[in-house]
């Protein structure tokens, strides 16, 4: 085999895909479907971004209708909402960032020094349980609670607000749509951390009780090290998941009198696109999104590589 | 799970220290703050279940935290929510979507996870990467919309199934799970004269069933739960999901609401209500079985996780 693989490579891979294929008939069977569903569903929508570098006329279709080259990138990045769309995307991502990522961690440290196991297994079912509550149903609570008579909002005017529906201030906005991210995954998100914390060696806090570390320094110095890596990783996915706010939650909580904080490039990409049917322009803007997507978490891997010798790849 | 056996001794062993002052009052401060979390996270929930019991007029009066409904109690509620035709429609569609949805998902994900666990399967790593790649880079709602209208799927039933027939993360918490059987048992069978599909429903299937209870839950929850592949796809409002309608009823009402007349007043106070109830009613089949399934649950997040 290795003798032959060196004289004629290209034929010996066909011959071995085609026996291969030929030993196994029932394998490449059940492949068909699945491998047919990514084609489809996946790298056909991929190839379909052609359009976003043409002038996509429904009638011509997407082979037939002509090149324009960069023309919906430039029109996008002149435009008046570009600015706007960039501030309110990375505004958001940066906030969820900053409160959304830290409360599961600390949630599940606050759990791990929890004596009663009763307790700690309620808890755990409680906070889990906003996991499953649909996203229209928590934008929907949201949306009440917040309107000029709802439970939030009575507890702001308590605090000295004016009495207003709260979703229509885009001051507001933002808060409360991460407000609602964190109610929802704060407990669902703690299950890996807590995982982590309990694969940490007890002979360290053994340890450190001996040099005279309080539970509070223990914490500290044994149980944060001791979940980095996981911190790490999961801060690198987020990280490249960050320019893709989940635009269903933004197009079910604004309204046009918060567009201003509210808008992002996913929920500006569906409403130009399937609202307006602008298909090419908005394909454009979605391939602005992800490739700005794709620099960050291969931004964020390579520092965490130099860094800390965790990484994806 | 054996991890989580772990951490008790690792806490009873703490446990046995003596407790200083100092100790008791980092306890005292951790409790506090857990419940305060878990009540912020409860309240909302129990807000809804309150309110969907209570006089509307008496609820929109109500000021500060609800802690139980508001006389005088009522089901009127509920009557309109069970008698509405959208809802009773809606429920019925997803029902179905999730009953169909979870199948084809289970079964997709089934074969795709042999097929990319199989050695002896040449395009093994390739399909791998090509699946992989999928989860960080996608082509977007608009060039997917186009696909899903050329196939002919615009507007119909399965528009919300097929274009997400197959989850990734599931496909890897179960390739995970296959990674552990042993190859000598397929190879016995194999020479047994079983082919793949044989191996896969007599082996496999019986060997993995705790991980397809998480798949099948995590299908299900998701498809339960599913809106904007109707949103994008679904002009038809017979084959709304019932998650559309409660867009409807909980997002979209402002224009309802301020079409004020003499008779509508009434009116807007059991659309409050009827919001409540559908939310209680909509939700409640999940939450109910979420208590006896939570540990399959788990068990999914730390099988993905060790992969992811």
């Amino acid at each position: 085999m290795i003798a032959t693989a060196g004289r004629n490579p290209a034929k010996r891979r066909r011959t071995g895909y085609i026996s291969n294929i030929i030993h196994n008939p029932m394998l490449y069977l059940m492949a068909l479907p699945v491998i047919a569903y990514y084609i489809i569903f996946h790298y056909l929508p991929m190839y379909g971004i052609v359009i976003a570098f043409k002038d996509y006329v429904p009638a011509r279709g997407v082979l037939e209708s002509n090149w324009v080259g960069l023309k919906h990138f430039e029109s996008f990045f002149s435009s008046t909402y570009f600015p706007r769309l960039l501030r309110n995307t990375l505004s958001i991502n940066l906030k969820e960032l900053l409160f959304s990522f830290p409360v599961p961690i600390l949630f599940a440290i606050l759990l791990n020094e929890v004596r009663s196991t009763k307790f700690r297994r309620i808890s755990q079912s409680i906070t889990y349980m906003p996991h499953f509550v649909s996203t229209v149903v928590i934008c929907g609570l949201l949306v009440d609670f917040t309107k000029s008579t709802g439970v939030i909002t009575n507890i702001f005017v308590a605090l000295g607000m004016p009495r207003i529906n709260m979703l229509s201030v885009p001051e507001y906005f933002q808060g409360i749509f991460i407000g609602g991210i964190v109610w929802q995954s704060f407990g669902w998100d703690s299950i890996i951390y807590f995982a982590a914390l309990t694969g940490i060696d007890p002979a360290l806090y053994d340890a450190a009780r001996v040099d005279g570390a309080g539970r509070f320094r223990q914490t500290l110095h044994v149980t944060l090290p001791g979940i980095a890596p996981t911190i790490v990783i999961l801060m690198l996915l987020r990280i490249g998941s960050m320019m893709s706010v989940s635009w269903d939650r933004i197009v079910l909580l604004y309204n046009p009198l918060t567009y201003e904080t509210a808008d992002v490039l996913s929920s500006y990409v569906y409403r130009i696109g399937l609202t307006k049917m602008q298909y090419s322009f908005a394909t454009a803007v979605s391939l602005f999104n992800s490739g700005i997507n794709i620099l960050l978490l291969i931004g964020a891997n390579t520092i965490s590589k130099r860094v800390s010798e965790n990484s994806l790849w | 799970m054996n991890t989580e056996i772990s951490l008790y001794d690792a806490t009873t062993v703490r446990n046995r220290k003596k407790r200083s002052t100092g100790e008791r009052a980092f306890d005292i401060l951790n409790i506090s703050l857990i419940l305060l979390l878990v009540m912020v996270t409860v309240y909302p929930l129990l807000y809804t279940v309150f309110a969907s019991f209570s006089d509307a007029r008496a609820l929109l009066k109500h000021e500060g935290a609800l802690l139980f409904p508001l006389a005088p109690y009522t089901l009127q509620g509920y009557q309109m929510t069970l008698s509405n035709p959208n809802i009773l429609q809606g429920f019925g569609n997803t029902v179905a979507m999730v009953g169909s949805g979870t199948i084809i998902g289970v079964t997709m994900t089934m074969i795709g996870a042999y097929v990319v666990t199989r050695k002896k399967f040449k395009l093994r790593g390739v399909m791998m990467k090509g699946i992989l790649l999928t989860m960080f880079f996608s082509g977007g709602i608009i060039p997917t919309f186009f696909v899903v209208r050329g196939v002919g799927l615009y507007n119909s039933f399965w528009s919300m199934i097929i274009p997400s027939a197959l989850n990734s993360y599931n496909l890897i918490i179960l390739r995970t799970f296959f990674l552990s059987i042993p190859d000598s048992l397929e190879e016995s069978a194999v020479l047994d004269g079983a082919n793949d599909m044989q191996v896969l429903l007599k082996i496999f299937l019986p060997l993995s069933l705790p991980a397809l209870a998480v798949i099948t839950l995590y299908y299900a929850v998701d498809y339960w739960n599913s809106w904007y592949p109707a949103l994008l796809y679904i002009r038809d409002r017979k084959l709304y999901p019932l998650q559309m309608f409660l867009r409807e009823l909980l997002i979209l009402n402002e224009n309802v609401e301020s079409a004020s007349g003499k008779q509508m007043v009434s009116e807007v106070y059991t659309r409050e209500l009827v919001k409540y109830c559908t939310v209680v009613v909509s939700t409640v089949p999940i939450l109910i079985v979420y208590p006896f399934l939570q540990k399959y649950f788990v068990k999914g997040v730390m099988i993905g996780a060790i992969k992811g």
